[in-house]
């Protein structure tokens, strides 16, 4: 295929299709217990210099526990898709967890401003960077979920974000239309946040799915982990809530308020007023790290963070501002 | 005539755009504020989505992010990112609110870096979020922004958001989808649109106490000029009690 521009930016994963099938033809279709810690899961599934995805939207259904743990457990080196990421980039960004980045949207927490800390580690130098776009990602996710090397979008041409991508523009064999071909991105690893599953890892998830759906079926080793566990009846009661089946999943933690202090569907809303205190403490690095500590290195666990901050009492005012019984402001 | 600030001018000025029935995909802040004036006032039938997934919900209060849960609020659909940028890529979204860093006289956006080094940037911005994906696919883009000659440019540093481009047919060129492209742009200062031919960005309205001259002297490019200007109008009451509150009693927007 004649190829008519390219950009420059480095492509971090393998995307080769023949390469992807492979590995998952080893990968294992077993129906058994995948009930594990948070710790367990990152222990055994997420490793130095391999690529990292994580699930939701920034601040929004995020596997919280599984970013802290991976701070908490000082992965370094790694490849990391920064697709509509958020607090959970915040949170990696403190862990100097990696020095690769597709870079959609970063460094932002929407309309709370900017985060000093990733802002100097992104001005450092440490990171290497390739710039896509947020639907860029979710279709080189979306080539992978459907086990093929690229995806035509009509997105980035004409633009320094081409420029500095690993896009390649083709031409259309059908109707000469220019295309932006977007490489699959195979992940060794993501994380999700889902509101149920099952000890296999079938997965409901209530609300929006922002690129979840593919993100799970791209990725090679998948934690999930959820507000409950729920039986493999009630999954089979109604099948059509399933929306990661159990193949793609490798570890399944049971993490109730997983997503805090982010936004859970249904359940509890952000804590505005924490992360408001992020984004004020990281102006200084000397106070950023004791909040570090305390919040992160020194926790054993989940349940230790949401206790420092405001425990119980604390989820449920953020369950009634989920509810609408108040408003997020209030 | 009321009393108002410029934040709710713009919200003002950016909400009558919008027709009734027409389709938008918004962020949060402003453009959400100028969507939901515009669904309470002269568009009661406007069709709003979320690149996050969240399409057609009763927005019962700001959203604070693009994916929180008010975005899917007594929605009619909860879908995912490709969902929403294929309705747009399809033909069906009309319009899209976006910001930026910079813009030029094309309307192109940089909100990716300050500095000349792309791996050590000066000034490490967002990057894209869904803005280029929306400035691409969406038939008209609507900048909402504050205007000085900082942030108007004569050159981007960075083209992270496609505007018309180089100007004239550049953009029909580069293999975007044609027909699509900057429409107006809405600062505390004028309204500008743009010249069909050069693609060049032209003032066709003034703010309440503002002039051409304040106008080009807070621009760093020459503006080109519409055969008529005309003076914006100033928000009604009836816009700005339903602005301040409904929509944003916390002057979470407005306040700023």
């Amino acid at each position: 295929m004649n190829v008519i521009a390219q950009g420059v930016g480095k492509i971090f994963t393998d995307p080769d299709a023949d390469k992807a099938r492979a590995f998952f033809r080893k990968k294992s279709r077993k129906m058994v217990s995948k009930v594990m810690t948070v710790k367990e899961a990152v222990e055994k599934f997420v490793h130095d210099g391999e690529y990292l995805c994580i699930g939701g939207f920034g601040a929004n259904r995020i596997p919280a526990a599984v970013c802290h743990e991976i701070v908490r457990q000082g992965r370094k080196n790694m490849g990391f898709a920064g697709h509509t990421s958020t607090h959970d980039f915040q949170i990696l960004c403190a862990g100097e967890v990696f020095n690769k980045l597709d870079i959609a949207y970063i460094v932002g927490l929407e309309a709370r401003g900017l985060s000093p800390n990733a802002r100097r580690y992104m001005e450092s130098g440490k990171v290497e960077v390739s710039e896509w776009t947020n639907y860029s990602l979710s279709v080189r996710f979306k080539a992978a979920a459907a086990g093929v090397s690229f995806y035509p979008s009509r997105n980035i041409m004409g633009t320094d974000t081409f420029k500095m991508s690993g896009a390649k523009i083709i031409e259309c064999p059908f109707t000469g239309t220019k295309y932006a071909a977007m490489p699959a991105i195979y992940p060794d690893v993501s994380a999700i946040h889902v509101h149920e599953a099952d000890i296999y890892g079938n997965c409901r998830v209530r609300g929006i799915t922002v690129s979840d759906f593919d993100v799970a079926r791209a990725s090679k080793h998948l934690i999930i982990t959820c507000e409950r566990l729920i039986s493999n009846e009630e999954i089979r009661r109604d099948p059509s809530y399933t929306v990661i089946p159990f193949w793609c999943v490798d570890a399944v933690c049971e993490v109730p308020f997983g997503s805090y202090p982010g936004n859970m569907y249904g359940e509890y809303f952000s804590d505005e007023e924490h992360l408001r205190e992020w984004l004020k403490v990281e102006e200084d690095p000397e106070e950023f790290k004791k909040f570090l500590d305390k919040n992160i290195y020194s926790c054993k666990d989940h349940f230790e963070y949401i206790e420092k901050n405001g425990g119980m009492h604390k989820m449920q005012m953020l369950r009634q501002k989920e509810l609408m019984f108040i408003g997020a402001r209030a | 005539m009321a009393d108002y600030n410029v934040m709710e001018l713009m919200i003002c000025t950016a909400a009558r755009e919008l027709e009734d029935g027409a389709s938008i995909v918004v962020g949060t802040g402003a453009p959400n504020a100028a969507a939901m004036l515009a669904q309470k006032t002269t568009a009661p039938n406007l069709v709003i989505m979320f690149e996050a997934g969240g399409a057609v919900p009763l927005i019962p209060e700001m959203p604070i992010s693009v994916g929180d849960s008010r975005t899917t609020w007594k929605a009619l659909m909860a879908s995912g990112m490709c969902e929403i940028m294929e309705t747009c890529c399809r033909g069906m979204v009309d319009y899209t609110f976006l910001g930026g860093a910079q813009i030029d006289m094309y309307g192109n956006l940089n909100s990716t870096r300050i500095g000349a080094d792309h791996q050590k940037p000066k000034v490490r911005f967002p990057g894209s979020g869904g803005a280029n994906d929306l400035a691409s696919f969406c038939w008209r883009m609507i900048v909402m922004t504050p205007q000085d000659s900082k942030r108007f440019v004569e050159k981007v540093q960075f083209i992270t958001t496609p505007g018309w481009l180089e100007g004239g047919d550049s953009r029909a060129k580069s293999g975007l989808p044609v027909g699509a492209g900057p429409y107006k742009i809405i600062t505390n200062m004028a309204v500008m649109d743009f010249e069909p031919q050069s693609k060049r960005m032209r003032i066709i309205a003034i703010n309440p106490g503002y002039s051409e001259k304040t106008v080009q002297e807070n621009c760093g490019f020459e503006l080109l000029k519409a055969k008529k200007i005309v003076e914006n109008k100033p928000p009604t009451k009836h816009e700005l009690q339903i602005l301040r509150e409904q929509i944003d009693p916390y002057r979470y927007v407005i306040g700023r």
